[in-house]
């Protein structure tokens, strides 16, 4: 499902201050469906907080100003109409550090439903179905079908942020923005996840943000650099590491600085 | 020196200086230390000081063939001063306390849980340290206060708005005892709010859970064994207060059958009698005993508030 354009995300002229400091200037983008999209970046130049405009959890701190546009699947996320807890149903998280919450693996991947839904959708069957096709499609319910009751945070690292993956889906996310998913785990939880994503690509439009730009080189077709709250190129990802248009780009890729 | 090796180098200068330190600095540094591991362990020596002295004073009525622990427990007679036949049953004072702490703990839990909530998660910056600063003035006021606001306001207000004929009863010390213990219960429960990790707040908002749902699904469950020992803590006040139900409960030696009864508490009959009871009497003796089924009570449920305590900080 999305839009005429093929935009998962557009966002236009956004803004957002932290108090009195300006974190993101003038953010204009169009993030294409079903594509994963990077975003890369020195620390402080915004990506994460552009990250958690996508499902307004920046909200959370009062002291965030927020002015601009943003189109999730065609509609402005900051409309006074939208419903907050519906825009976090579409637009799924994952965070740094793997947090899973602290009842069952069980538990875990029924919290949103437990949440959302109601009637028939609560009843036993229809949670194990859930359960059961959410963790086969993070690779976890080879592993985890005999462990469902075990408590999520005595997993390993990297099972629970499969996890943290699988508990969006039963929601059915339109997007899942993650926000450097990889940076607690080791190399080979890293190459899990990143093939997880390519597994979920083209049913999920996926946002991440990482600070490691081979994972984004490898993982993602498009690419979005920012510097300072500003975003500086925006283009395939193949383009932008082999030739960049702008001299910032070039030299933040060749590793001069960031 | 007996290596081989010449070059060995010198001994460390500091070794040379410690041995020129002046007699009285090596001296002051023992006894201070003395003093510090004095103070350390003395809160140990106090608590086992108070039990053998209570112990001691009422032991010898346990040995007494006119006394009966059974009887002691379990009968409602309480006639120490009775010529003919002094009776000590402490049996409805057991009842008193029971029935003042349980109704105390009705009203000040939900109280207080609901406050702990509002403070950490629901409101600004300014109304929480405002809100903090006034609960903890509300814990310091001295019970002997909350007593007379029983006593005077709340005993009228009672009889005019329950038609109960007397106003200084079991509801009038549940309430002033659940308005004591409500500060202890908010400032335990709001620690252990805010400890529960930030990361499953923002798990949980992120998959567009409300407020409520996240206190009820997530916050309460992750906090729960801290608002355990909140409401243990709470209990352990409870049970021990004395001066505030001495003048609230109506002081009546009665197994309460409603809640406008007159009850009378342990710690009010210790409070009230123990001066007019000769030292070395059987009266005095058992009041005595009163103090180490006290002390055993409250002592218990510090213990496993403690421990519950404990096993949070250890996650």
């Amino acid at each position: 499902m999305n839009d005429a354009t093929g935009h998962s995300i557009t966002a236009r002229d956004v803004n957002l201050w932290y108090g009195k400091f300006q974190a993101l200037c003038d953010v204009t983008l169009n993030i294409k469906h079903g594509f994963i999209t990077s975003l890369i970046g020195p620390s402080g130049c915004g990506k994460t907080t552009l990250l958690r405009c996508f499902n307004r959890v920046n909200e959370r701190y009062n002291y965030v100003t927020t002015k601009g546009e943003i189109l999730v699947l065609g509609k402005n996320i900051y409309d006074p109409d939208v419903s907050l807890i519906e825009l976090r149903k579409s637009v799924g998280m994952v965070f740094q550090r793997p947090n899973p919450l602290p009842v069952s693996v069980y538990e875990n991947v029924v919290f949103g439903l437990r949440v959302h839904a109601g009637g028939d959708a609560l009843r036993k069957p229809a949670l194990d179905e859930a359960v059961e096709k959410a963790l086969t499609e993070v690779n976890l319910w080879h592993d985890l079908k005999d462990r469902l009751d075990h408590k999520a945070i005595t997993l390993q690292l990297e099972q629970q942020q499969k996890l943290c993956i699988a508990r969006l889906l039963p929601l059915k996310p339109e997007i899942i923005l993650m926000d450097e998913p990889c940076s607690a785990l080791d190399v080979e939880g890293t190459a899990a996840i990143e093939e997880l994503m390519f597994a979920l690509k083209g049913r999920y439009t996926i946002v991440i943000v990482t600070h490691n730009m081979a994972q984004a080189r490898r993982t993602s077709d498009e690419c979005i650099f920012m510097l300072l709250g500003k975003v500086i190129e925006h283009r395939r990802t193949e383009e932008l590491f082999l030739t960049p248009a702008n001299l910032q780009t070039t030299e933040y890729i060749e590793g001069r600085y960031g | 020196m007996t290596e081989p090796n010449s070059a060995t180098p010198a001994p460390p200068a500091f070794a040379v200086r410690a041995a020129k330190r002046a007699a009285w600095a090596v001296v002051g540094e023992k006894i201070l230390e003395a003093l510090v591991y004095l103070c350390g362990f003395s809160a140990i020596v106090f608590v086992l000081g108070i039990f053998l002295f209570v112990f001691k004073e009422a032991f010898p009525i346990l040995a007494n063939d006119n006394f009966s622990l059974t009887q002691f427990l379990f009968s409602p007679e309480w006639y120490p001063t009775s010529e003919v036949n002094k009776r000590y049953g402490v049996f409805a004072m057991i009842a008193g306390t029971c029935s003042v702490t349980v109704l105390a703990m009705v009203i000040a839990v939900p109280f207080g849980l609901g406050a702990a909530i509002y403070i950490s998660e629901f409101c600004g910056h300014k109304t929480r340290e405002i809100l903090k600063i006034v609960i903890e003035f509300l814990a310091a006021v001295p019970s002997v206060v909350w007593g007379f606001i029983g006593l005077t306001v709340m005993s009228r207000l009672i009889v005019q708005y329950t038609g109960a004929p007397v106003g200084v009863n079991m509801l009038n010390g549940g309430i002033i005892l659940a308005l004591m213990c409500v500060p202890i219960i908010v400032s335990i429960s709001e620690d252990a709010l805010k400890a529960v990790p930030d990361s499953y707040r923002e798990a949980a908002i992120a998959l567009g859970v409300t407020r409520w749902q996240l206190v009820w699904r997530v916050l309460l469950p992750a906090a729960k064994n801290g608002l355990l020992a909140a409401v243990l803590l709470g209990v352990g006040r409870g049970v021990g207060e004395t001066m505030a139900v001495l003048m609230a409960t109506g002081h009546a030696v009665h197994i309460p059958n409603s809640v406008f009864d007159s009850v009378r508490t342990l710690t009010a009959n210790i409070a009230s009698e123990l001066g007019e009871a000769p030292a070395g009497s059987d009266h005095y003796r058992v009041l005595f005993l009163i103090g180490v089924l006290l002390f055993t009570l409250t002592f218990a449920v510090n213990l496993i508030a403690d421990t519950i305590v404990r096993g949070i900080r250890r996650k």
